[in-house]
C-alpha cells in the first residue's frame, strides 16, 4: 500500500480551493463581527447588546478552555488565571500607552484608528503572555492527570490573582504617568484595588472577531492530526504514544492556543467592564467557565456556543425573580445534569447528531425531491 | 541483510523479580516469527520492553540497524514499530475511521500553524489521510462500520481495528498481542489469512504473541518460548513442539508426583463458580 508521503503530491488542492478553505473563512469571520456590531447591536438596544457582549467574551473564554479541558482531557480549572494575565497585560498597553503616546487616558480614534490598533495589539501582548503563563501551567500537566492536575491549575489561578493583588499602586494623573516610562509601570498594575479606567474599546466587532476566530481555529484543530492527538490522549494516553504521538507536547500546545485566546478574553473584558480587579477573577469564574464547558458538552464546539449563550443570557432572564434568581439559574444547571449528565451536545458537533441529519435530509428532500430512479436504484444490482 | 528487529539480551528486573533475562530475537525482513508461553511468562512485558513502555536494564533493540532502546513509545513509534495491545486500547469515544486517521498523523509534516491555516500540505495530508486509512479499513474488511464509536464495535471488528491502526503509522515491524483472542474459529481463519498477507501488502515484519497454539504453529517461521521471562526454547514450529522443556513448561513435569490436585470429593457443580473459573 502507498505510503502517506508517496499520495500527497498527487493531492494538493487546487488554489482557488486553496483559498476558499484557508482564506474564506476568516473573511466571514470578519463579516460576521461586522453584521453583529453594525446591524444586530443597534436593533437589540443597549441592554441586550451588552448581554451580547458578554455572550461573545463567554464563547471565546470557554471555547478556549473547551480545548484543553475538552479535546485533551486536561481537567483545568484555572483559566481566570490566564484571563487575568492578558487582561493585565492589554491594560498595560492601552492605559499607560494612551498617556504616553496619545496623552489621554480617554478613547482615541474611530473604527480602527491609532486607539483601536493600540487595543489590538494590547490583545495580542494579552494573548501572549497568558500563553507563555499557559506553557509553566501546561508543564506539571505532563506528570498530572484528573483531579491532581485540576489541583494544580486552581492553585495557579490563585497565584495569578495574588501576584495582581501585591503589584504596586495605579498612577491616574496624566502627568505623574508620563514621568514615568512603560518599563518602570509594568508593575503598577493597581493592586488589589484594581486596575481601573481601563480605556473601553471593547465593541461588539472585536468581541464576535476574536469569537469567529477562535470557532474557526478551535473547528480546524479538531478536524486535524493536531487535534486527533489531542483526542487520542483524552481517550487513552497509552495507546496514544504506541501511535506516535508526542502526548507531552500535544499537552503543552493545548495548554498553549488554549491560554492564548483567554488571555485575549481577558483583555476584552478589561476593556468592556473598563476595569481589572483581581477578586473577580479569581476561583469563581474558572468554575463558570469549566460548567459552561460541562453544560455545553466536552469536546463539543457548537455545544460551547450553546452553553455559553444560555449560561450568560439565563440569569439575565431570571432577573424577575430577584434574590431568587441565583437559586432559579442553579436549579437549571441541576435539571440539564440529571437529564443530559453529558452536556447538552455530548462529545458531539451539531451537524454530527441525528437530529440535524435528519432535518438536513429532509429539507434536502423538499428542495430537490429524489427522482424515482435512484429511489430503486438498488433493484438493478 | 540487516535484522528488522535485532534484540540482544534483553533484561528487566521489577526488584527482585526477573520479569524479562537475556531475551535475544533476530527478526528478518518479512520475517514472521512468534512468541510464547505460559500465562505470565513475560512476553507482554517483552513487547512493552520492545516498545518503549518500560527502559531495560541490560541489553540492546536495534530496529533496522538503528539504536532504539531507552527510546520513549512516540519515538520508537515513530522509527518504525506499531503494536496491538492484548487488553485492547482503542479511542472509544472516536469513529473507527478516527481511530485510524489519529494514527496515520504521526507521519504528516504540518504542524500547528500550517493546520490552523489549512495551508495547502495540510489540506493535501489530510486527504491522504483519509484515502489511505479508508483503504486499510477495507484490508481489515471493516469499512462498513467507519462511522461508528470505537468501543461500540463488536469484540472481533476491535481486534482489527487495532491492527488497522498500527498499521496507519507505516510501521516496519508489527508486534501482534493476541490477535485472535476471544474469536470463534470462523474469524480465527480470516485472521490467520490475514495476518500472512499483510507482510507482503504493507512490507511488515510480523513478531506475534498467540496462545492459539494452532495459529502460532502454522503460520509462524519461527518460534521463541519464555518462561517466567527466560528463553527455554528457539526454532521452528515442529523443534519446538517436541522440546521437552516446552512440555514441560506447558503440562509440567512428566516424572512429579501428579502436579495436578485432583478433587477426592466429586467437585461441586455449582454454575457461576464453574463459569469463573474458565474465566
Amino acid at each position: 500500500m502507498k505510503s502517506l508521503q508517496e499520495r500527497v503530491a498527487a493531492l494538493r488542492p487546487a488554489l482557488p480551493v486553496t483559498v476558499g478553505k484557508s482564506v474564506l473563512p476568516f473573511a466571514v469571520a470578519i463579516l460576521l463581527a461586522f453584521v453583529m456590531d453594525k446591524v444586530v447591536g443597534p436593533m437589540v438596544g443597549a441592554t441586550w447588546s451588552k448581554i451580547l457582549l458578554d455572550v461573545g467574551i463567554a464563547i471565546l473564554l470557554a471555547g478556549s478552555l473547551n480545548v484543553v479541558n475538552g479535546y485533551a482531557g486536561q481537567f483545568s480549572i484555572g483559566h481566570a488565571g490566564f484571563m487575568l494575565a492578558g487582561g493585565y497585560a492589554a491594560a498595560w498597553l492601552t492605559f499607560y500607552g494612551s498617556v504616553h503616546w496619545f496623552g489621554t487616558k480617554e478613547t482615541v480614534g474611530g473604527f480602527l484608528g491609532s486607539g483601536q490598533l493600540l487595543f489590538l495589539a494590547g490583545c495580542m501582548l494579552g494573548g501572549v503572555i497568558a500563553s507563555i503563563f499557559g506553557i509553566v501551567v501546561g508543564l506539571p500537566s505532563l506528570r498530572l492527570r484528573g483531579d491532581y492536575l485540576a489541583i494544580v491549575t486552581l492553585g495557579f489561578g490563585e497565584i495569578v490573582r495574588v501576584l495582581g493583588q501585591i503589584t504596586a499602586r495605579q498612577p491616574k494623573n496624566v502627568a505623574a504617568i508620563k514621568e514615568r516610562s512603560m518599563g518602570e509601570l509594568a508593575n503598577n498594575l493597581g493592586g488589589a484595588e484594581g486596575f481601573s479606567q481601563i480605556p473601553g474599546y471593547t465593541t461588539m466587532f472585536f468581541v464576535y472577531f476574536f469569537a469567529f476566530l477562535l470557532l474557526v481555529l478551535a473547528y480546524r484543530l479538531k478536524y486535524s492530526s493536531k487535534g486527533r492527538a489531542l483526542l487520542a490522549v483524552r481517550e487513552n494516553e497509552i495507546a496514544a504514544e504506541a501511535m506516535g504521538i508526542d502526548t507531552t507536547k500535544a499537552k503543552v500546545v493545548a495548554f498553549i492556543f488554549s491560554a492564548f485566546f483567554a488571555g485575549i478574553g481577558g483583555s476584552l473584558y478589561a476593556h468592556q467592564v473598563g476595569a481589572l480587579d483581581p477578586k473577580e477573577l479569581g476561583f469563581m469564574k474558572s468554575i463558570d467557565l469549566v460548567i459552561i464547558v460541562v453544560i455545553g458538552g466536552m469536546g463539543s464546539i457548537t455545544g460551547v456556543v450553546l452553553g455559553a449563550t444560555i449560561l450568560v443570557v439565563l440569569p439575565e432572564i431570571f432577573r424577575q425573580f430577584a434574590d431568587y434568581r441565583m437559586i432559579a439559574y442553579a436549579l437549571a444547571l441541576i435539571i440539564v445534569m440529571i437529564l443530559r449528565p453529558q452536556g447538552i451536545m455530548g462529545v458531539k458537533e451539531l451537524w454530527e447528531t441525528s437530529l440535524w441529519r435528519r432535518l438536513v435530509d429532509k429539507v434536502r428532500t423538499r428542495i430537490r425531491p429524489l427522482p424515482k430512479a435512484t429511489a430503486r436504484e438498488p433493484d438493478k444490482k | 541483510m540487516t535484522a528488522a528487529l535485532a534484540i540482544k539480551n534483553l533484561s528487566l528486573a521489577f526488584g527482585g523479580l526477573k520479569a524479562v533475562s537475556d531475551f535475544s530475537l533476530a527478526l528478518p525482513p518479512g520475517g514472521l516469527y512468534g512468541l510464547i508461553g505460559p500465562n505470565g511468562a513475560g512476553k507482554t512485558t517483552v513487547f512493552n520492553l520492545l516498545t518503549g513502555v518500560y527502559k531495560p536494564d541490560t541489553g540492546s533493540v536495534e530496529l533496522v540497524g538503528k539504536r532504539i532502546d531507552g527510546n520513549k513509545p512516540n519515538q520508537i513509534a515513530r522509527a518504525g514499530m506499531a503494536r496491538t495491545f492484548q487488553n485492547i486500547r482503542l479511542f472509544g469515544e472516536l469513529s473507527v475511521i478516527d481511530n485510524v486517521r489519529t494514527a496515520a498523523g504521526v507521519r504528516t509534516k504540518s504542524g500547528l500553524f500550517r493546520t490552523l491555516l489549512r495551508t495547502p500540505l495540510h489540506v493535501a495530508e489530510e486527504r491522504a489521510i483519509t484515502q489511505r486509512c479508508l483503504e486499510l479499513l477495507d484490508v481489515l474488511g471493516i469499512t462498513h462500520r467507519q462511522d461508528e464509536q470505537a468501543k461500540s464495535l463488536p469484540y472481533g471488528d476491535q481486534r482489527r481495528l487495532e491492527i488497522a491502526r498500527a498499521l496507519a503509522t507505516e510501521p516496519k515491524v508489527l508486534l501482534l498481542d493476541e490477535p485472535v483472542a476471544g474469536m470463534n474459529t470462523q474469524e480465527k481463519i480470516q485472521m490467520r489469512s490475514l495476518i500472512q498477507s499483510l507482510r507482503e501488502q504493507f512490507g511488515v515484519s510480523i513478531l506475534l504473541i498467540e496462545h492459539d497454539m494452532g495459529l502460532v504453529m502454522d503460520i509462524c517461521e519461527q518460534i521463541t518460548v519464555i518462561d517466567h521471562g527466560v528463553t527455554i526454547a528457539v526454532g521452528s514450529p515442529k523443534q519446538v513442539q517436541d522440546n521437552p522443556a516446552v512440555i514441560e513448561a506447558y503440562l509440567g513435569v512428566p516424572d512429579a508426583e501428579d502436579p495436578i490436585p485432583r478433587p477426592t470429593e466429586p467437585p461441586q457443580t455449582d454454575a457461576p463458580d464453574a463459569a469463573e473459573a474458565k474465566v
